[in-house]
This record gives C-alpha cells, sequence and structure tokens, in this order.
C-alpha cells in the first residue's frame, strides 16, 4: 500500500451513469430529427437560423459566466439545447439578428440572472420566444413554405394550419389533410411541423427515462378535452381535438419544453396538473385569444405555478407507513 | 396477519422505489470462506454498537484467553466484548475506529497459543427457558451483524404489549460487491435455521421467513431443503436495492407497512440478518461468543478478492495483507457495501462486530463529478423506497431550514442512498439529510 491519502466521503460511493450533461446531450439527439425535417424543409436560411441560435446560446452563456465570475459550463450541453429549442421555435423567414437577440435574451433573462441551470423558473427558450414574438410580431407570424428554401417576407407564404383555422374558418381549416401535419408538410416554425420526427425524439427520451408520461399526456388530455367538448357542442365552428392535437406547437411543446424538468414539478400528480393546466389555456388561446396558438403561453404560465404545485401537499408522494396498516 | 400463498411461491418486492445498481459480486461470489489464522495485534474498541459503550474488564498488562470478557456494561441496551485472541492487554485507550472516528479500545498482543477460555457446556437449546437463551446470546455479545450492530437481545425482548408473530431473516444482501451472507447461506444454511428457530421460540413467534433475492438460487434451494420440515419459508425477493432493509423486507414479505416513526414489532415483526441468527446458534448451542465473523474483502482495488472469517479486532491492513494486498491506488477503502458503506481514513482500524465487507475502490474508478444545482428531475422522488422528496430536503438542509425539513419527512429517510446515486446532478443528498438530522438532534 502506498502512502496516499484514501478519499472521503458521505455514503453511497456509486452512482447512475446518467449526469446533467448527459442527459442535455440526450435531449440534443431528441430533437435531432424535428431539425433534420426542419432544415430540410425550410432549407438554408433554417439551417443560418439553427447555427446562429446555438452559436450565440452559447457564447451568451459562457460570457455571463466569465462577467459574473461563476465556473463555466457551457459544455453541459444546456445552452446547446436553448439554442436549438429557440431555433425549431422560429419561422424560417425571421432575420438572423433576430434570432440572435432571441437566444442572448434567453440565455440572460430567462437563465443566467436566475442563478444558472436549475434556477430559472421559466422555460428560457419560450421566455425569448415570447419576447421575440410580442416585439417583433410581423416576422414571428410569416411562415415560409416548406419545401422551398425561400426566404424572407417576398417568400411565398403559408399560413399555419392553425391560423387557417383562427382567420379562415373551419371550412378552410379541414382542407388540410392531416397526414401533411403528420409528416410535416404544413406552415409552421422551423421544428414544430413534423409530428413525426418529434414523436421519435420523445420516445428515445422516454427509452433513456429523461422524461416520464405524465406532463405530455396530461397536456394531451387536457387539450383535447377542453377542445373536444366545444367541437362536440358545434363542429361547424369548432376543429375537433386531433386537429388540434396534430397542428402548431403542441407535439414540440409538450414532449420537449413542458417536460423541461427544471420549470415543471417534480412530483407525479404535479406533473398531471401541470400538463392539464398546459392543455386547458392552450385550448382556451387558440379557441378564444387573439393568438392563433398558446402553447408557449400555456407553458409559461403552468412554469409560474410550478413553485407552488410543488409546494402543495397534495402532490407529494405517500410515503412509506403513512397509511396505518389495520394490523 | 394471514401471508397469501402467493408469496410464498412467487418472486416478492417492496413496492415504492428502488434502484438496480451493478452488482459485482462476481468479484467474491465463489470464494468459499477462508479462516484468516489470528493476527499478531487486535485492538477491540468497547463500543461496538448501538448503545452503552462498554468499560474495560482488564488492566493493561493482564494476560487474556478467546472468548473472555473483556468490557462489559450494566445498562441493557448495550452487548459486551471479548478477547478474540489469546495474549496479554498491552493497551487501554483510544484507538482509530471504523464508525466513531476513535473510540476507547482494549489492544492485546496475541502469545501465539490461540488458548480458548472456557467455555459453557454444549447444551440443547430446546430445553433451555427463553429467559436462559436470551442470557445467552446477550453475554455472548451479539449484536446485528448486518452492519446495524443493535444488541440482539435487546430486539428480541420487545414489551409485553406488542406481541410478535412473525420473524423474518434478511438474507437479501442488497448491498453490491458484499458476498458474506451468500457463502454463510450455502456453506452453513443449517445454523441459519436453527438459528431462526430459536428466534422464533423466544419471541412465540408462529411465522419464520428467510427473504433471500433471486439472484442467489443456490442459496435459496439450500437453505429450502433445511428448513423442510420446520415451520419456516424461504421467499424468494426481486433483486432490488434496497431489498434487505428492514421495513422494505417486512413491506415485501408481508405487505405491510411498518407505520412511519414506528417499529417493526409494532405490526409484530422482528428481523434479523441470517449473519446474527448463525451467531445466535453458535451462541446458544456452543456457548462461544462473537469472536470472529465473516468479512467480504472485495472491489477492484483487492488483489485476491475473498470471503475471510476473521478475528474482531484484526486490523484492516491485515485482513487486506491476507488477501493479497491492494492492487494499485486506493481511492476509497469502505467499510460494508458501497451504497451504505462508511469511507475510512485509515487501515489502522479494526474489524467490528459490523463490518460486513471491506471494499477497496482504486483511485481511477473514483468519479470527480462536481454537484451541480438541482434540476428538478424527480428521479429522487421516484427512487426513494421511503415515499419522501430527497431533493427538497437536501435543498432545505443547505439553506439549514431543518424544521421545514423534518415537515418534509426528513426523519422517515433510512438513508439507504437511493436518491444520492440516481442523481445527475451528483447532488450529496444522503449527506445533506444526515446533516439535518444531526443538526435536529442538538437543538
Amino acid at each position: 500500500m502506498k502512502d496516499s491519502k484514501l478519499i472521503v466521503s458521505a455514503s453511497p460511493h456509486l452512482w447512475a451513469p446518467d449526469t446533467v450533461s448527459l442527459i442535455m446531450w440526450d435531449v440534443v439527439i431528441a430533437l435531432l430529427p424535428a431539425t433534420i425535417v426542419g432544415l430540410a424543409l425550410f432549407g438554408l436560411p433554417a439551417v443560418f437560423i439553427t447555427l446562429t441560435c446555438i452559436f450565440v446560446a452559447v457564447v451568451t452563456e459562457w460570457l455571463c459566466q466569465r462577467v459574473m465570475g461563476r465556473k463555466v459550463t457551457v459544455t453541459d450541453g444546456a445552452a446547446v439545447v436553448t439554442g436549438l429549442l429557440l431555433a425549431l421555435n422560429l419561422p424560417s423567414g425571421v432575420p438572423l439578428w433576430m434570432a440572435a437577440v432571441g437566444s442572448v435574451i434567453a440565455i440572460i433573462f430567462g437563465k443566467q440572472v436566475y442563478g444558472g441551470l436549475g434556477n430559472n423558473p421559466f422555460n428560457p427558450a419560450l421566455v425569448a420566444r415570447v419576447f421575440l414574438l410580442i416585439s417583433w410580431p410581423l416576422q414571428m407570424t410569416t411562415w415560409p413554405e416548406p419545401g422551398l428554401g425561400e426566404t424572407g417576407l417576398d417568400a411565398i407564404t403559408k399560413a399555419t394550419p392553425l391560423g387557417v383555422l383562427k382567420e379562415q374558418g373551419i371550412e378552410a381549416a379541414s382542407q388540410i389533410p392531416l397526414i401533411h401535419s403528420f409528416l410535416g408538410n404544413v406552415g409552421g416554425c422551423i421544428g414544430e411541423v413534423s409530428v413525426l420526427a418529434l414523436l421519435m425524439g420523445a420516445i428515445y427520451l422516454f427509452w433513456k427515462g429523461h422524461i416520464t408520461w405524465q406532463t405530455p399526456l396530461s397536456f394531451m388530455a387536457g387539450l383535447a378535452v377542453f377542445t373536444g367538448v366545444f367541437w362536440l357542442m358545434d363542429n361547424t365552428q369548432y376543429a375537433n381535438p386531433i386537429y388540434h392535437i396534430l397542428n402548431g406547437g403542441f407535439f414540440l411543446g409538450a414532449f420537449f419544453m413542458a417536460t423541461d424538468m427544471v420549470t415543471s414539478p417534480i412530483t407525479t400528480r404535479g406533473m398531471i396538473i401541470f400538463g392539464l393546466g398546459c392543455g386547458l389555456i392552450t385550448g382556451i388561446i387558440r379557441l378564444f385569444g387573439g393568438y392563433p396558438e398558446g402553447v408557449s403561453f400555456s407553458i409559461l404560465l403552468m412554469n409560474a405555478l410550478t413553485p407552488l404545485l410543488d409546494r402543495w401537499k397534495f402532490t407529494h408522494p405517500v410515503k412509506f407507513g403513512e397509511v396505518k396498516s389495520g394490523g | 396477519m394471514e401471508i397469501s400463498d402467493s408469496r410464498k411461491t412467487m418472486i416478492t418486492t417492496f413496492k415504492k422505489g428502488g434502484i438496480h445498481p451493478p452488482k459485482e459480486k462476481h468479484l467474491s461470489r465463489e470464494k468459499a470462506v477462508q479462516t484468516l489464522p489470528p493476527p499478531p495485534e487486535v485492538v477491540i474498541p468497547l463500543s461496538q454498537h448501538i448503545g452503552a459503550p462498554c468499560e474495560p474488564k482488564i488492566a493493561k498488562g493482564d494476560v487474556v484467553k478467546i472468548g473472555q470478557v473483556i468490557g462489559e456494561s450494566s445498562a441493557f441496551v448495550s452487548a459486551p466484548v471479548h478477547a478474540s485472541i489469546s495474549g496479554k492487554v498491552t493497551n487501554i485507550g483510544p484507538m482509530p475506529h471504523p464508525v466513531l472516528g476513535q473510540a476507547p479500545a482494549v489492544t492485546i498482543e496475541s502469545d501465539e497459543t490461540d488458548t480458548w477460555a472456557e467455555l459453557k457446556a454444549e447444551q440443547d437449546w430446546k430445553k433451555l427457558s427463553s429467559e436462559e437463551i436470551l442470557a445467552s446470546i446477550r453475554s455472548s455479545g451479539i449484536v446485528g451483524l448486518g452492519g446495524a450492530t443493535f444488541p440482539t437481545h435487546v430486539k428480541l425482548s420487545p414489551p409485553k404489549e406488542k406481541p410478535i408473530k412473525t420473524c423474518i431473516l434478511n438474507g437479501a444482501e442488497c448491498e453490491p460487491y458484499l458476498t458474506a451472507d451468500y457463502r454463510l447461506m450455502v456453506e452453513e444454511p443449517g445454523k441459519i435455521a436453527t438459528g431462526l428457530a430459536i428466534i422464533m421460540k423466544i419471541l412465540g413467534a408462529q411465522e419464520g421467513y428467510i427473504g433471500v433475492e433471486d439472484d442467489k438460487p443456490e442459496a435459496i434451494t439450500l437453505l429450502k431443503k433445511e428448513v423442510a420440515k420446520m415451520n419456516i419459508e424461504v421467499v424468494t425477493l426481486e433483486a432490488k436495492y434496497p431489498q434487505g432493509a428492514e421495513k422494505q423486507l417486512i413491506a415485501a414479505i408481508t405487505g405491510q407497512e411498518v407505520p412511519s416513526g414506528g417499529l417493526p414489532m409494532d405490526i409484530g415483526c422482528v428481523v434479523q440478518n441470517v449473519g446474527t441468527a448463525a451467531a445466535i446458534t453458535q451462541a446458544v448451542t456452543a456457548g462461544s461468543p462473537l469472536i470472529d465473523r465473516i468479512v467480504s474483502v472485495t472491489g477492484a482495488g483487492v488483489a485476491s478478492p475473498q470471503n475471510v472469517r476473521v478475528r474482531l479486532g484484526s486490523s484492516f491492513s491485515y485482513v487486506l495483507d491476507q488477501c493479497g494486498g491492494i492492487k494499485g491506488e486506493a481511492g476509497k477503502v469502505i467499510m460494508g457495501g458501497p451504497m451504505m458503506g462508511m469511507a475510512q481514513t485509515s487501515l489502522d482500524v479494526p474489524v467490528i462486530k459490523g463490518t460486513s465487507g471491506i471494499l477497496v475502490i482504486p483511485r481511477a474508478d473514483v468519479p470527480a463529478d462536481q454537484p451541480v444545482s438541482c434540476i428538478s428531475c424527480g428521479r429522487c422522488l421516484r427512487t426513494c423506497p421511503m415515499g419522501i422528496m430527497p431533493s427538497i430536503i437536501g435543498i432545505l438542509a443547505e439553506n439549514e431550514r431543518f424544521e421545514e425539513a423534518k415537515r418534509y419527512h426528513l426523519l422517515d429517510c433510512v438513508e439507504c442512498g437511493c436518491c444520492t446515486y440516481i442523481c445527475p446532478a451528483r447532488r450529496p443528498l444522503v449527506h445533506l439529510i444526515k446533516y439535518a438530522k444531526a443538526a435536529l438532534r442538538k437543538k
């Protein structure tokens, strides 16, 4: 035995392989199918937007941490996830500077001001998306047609299925084949259009154990029940729940952003309430709000409720030995 | 309490939480127990159990024989300690201790004759009264050998208003690496079965169970053969950590949960480790006190991992030398298993009654990950077998909000380590929980 000092720490002395960093990179892997489909559909402009978002997010995080004298953690993948998620939440026609501004907002005002990863109450990418949507509503709601690869406001544009529903009504909306929404041949943000690609990524996250069913499925249930009730009451005015689930940002939101560990509840019951709330608010905004889409707003609003849900005793797990045995 | 038949035949487990860490038992699993030669010197701490420390009963310079009482206490919750080699007492005073850091101990230098003190005659336990058996368990210094080291005679003396119906032996050995209980089960199943029968007699219990994880089929077969004609069932448990934790074991076998803040006897159960049962048999039938125990010496840092029968008081360095020494550079030396064992600062510490294993993890295998902020992934909640919220308690403990941590059921924690094992942020949750518990005790 060499005369070396032994390492002493509290038990346990074994750890599961997953680390925060590995989880973040797994989320990047899970987003790849949707990213690839998005880039293929929307062409070079989408490629530039995606690279810009990721690059600016990483650089901003690095600068923030240097300026604040914190440990630089840009290799943990979290800033890459934020940048990529933001890119997937943008129309492919936005100017690059706007994408860059979004990334700066996401990292500084979505994350670092609160103390970095783990301490942010709101999903950083969604903070940035909503900031951009409110600041530059025209660019943020102009949707280049997929498959053409042209950009700018001169490009041929195509309203999103939810936009069609809001502005042209149920007749026009029913002309859009659901299979197009499923595969991605509709207008929309870079990463939200292909349900199939998003599902592939979601299955990967389930398989890895990084997300649980509670949040996305209760989100789906909330949205389906709310829109379903109105559809049943008057199907000449309201679209059916399947239309609402397959179109817009539901899949990207429900499986990749509502499930963000940091900003969603920690308990099983909390997640279900969170998901139902997201579904309900999304439905209210889509049916009665000024915007055609409400996924981003609904998640941010429920993010605000997350600390309360985590404190609410009702959501807490039943502890061992809580129910007195009958003898 | 009626145990359904399905529990007797199927693989059963506790319901809440749990983890499946790598088992690593292959290192020492097939190594039959080797009895190590008595060491040239032993250091026998006067406190090797939960409860009152012993007072030394010998003086420096005395000559002692194996099995002679060298320390005892008049307190009920205590257990005497015995000389484990024959020789001269060279020192009585503070020495390194694997759990307490430093504690009073008796040092004996061997005279190399290995002479035993006179033992009580062999006796037929069936003819003894419960009181006589309990007295002999106490005087033999038996404590919980799984690692908890609670004096066994106390555990087997429940108050009258808490009748015991069910006695359970813990043969789960759910800690990774450790194989000491496994070897005992395949090598001396008879002693274990007899021990359980003795325990059942003392308590007047009707039902006896031996719980063994399903990754030890040989042990299950041998024990089943042993108890075939007895009022004892061998229960196959799912190999899942912490299957051998007292409350989880009871839940797996009886389907009942010990009430929060309560003890197993509140639902008519008593749990003992299989090693303790074998020691009881040894003490009651052969009259021999606890002077040695089986220890798994294992881990990638041990040259020749094996299971050894070691005299209590042997230093870790002696035991490791007998197993080929340390391979490469040691990172951590742990007493017990990797999930709940204690990292040691020195190899001078002695093997005590609770030493189920000596685990050496090479320096290269000790991860360098630093803790980061909790990302609220909720994995600790989902793996907690006690159904509490470790991440929240950890944050409260960090902020010294101990009373609030208590409202989040801090005191229900059994420190099994599932939460910390699973934490991707590498947060030292068990450490924070122990810290909060200690702070509350001080108040």
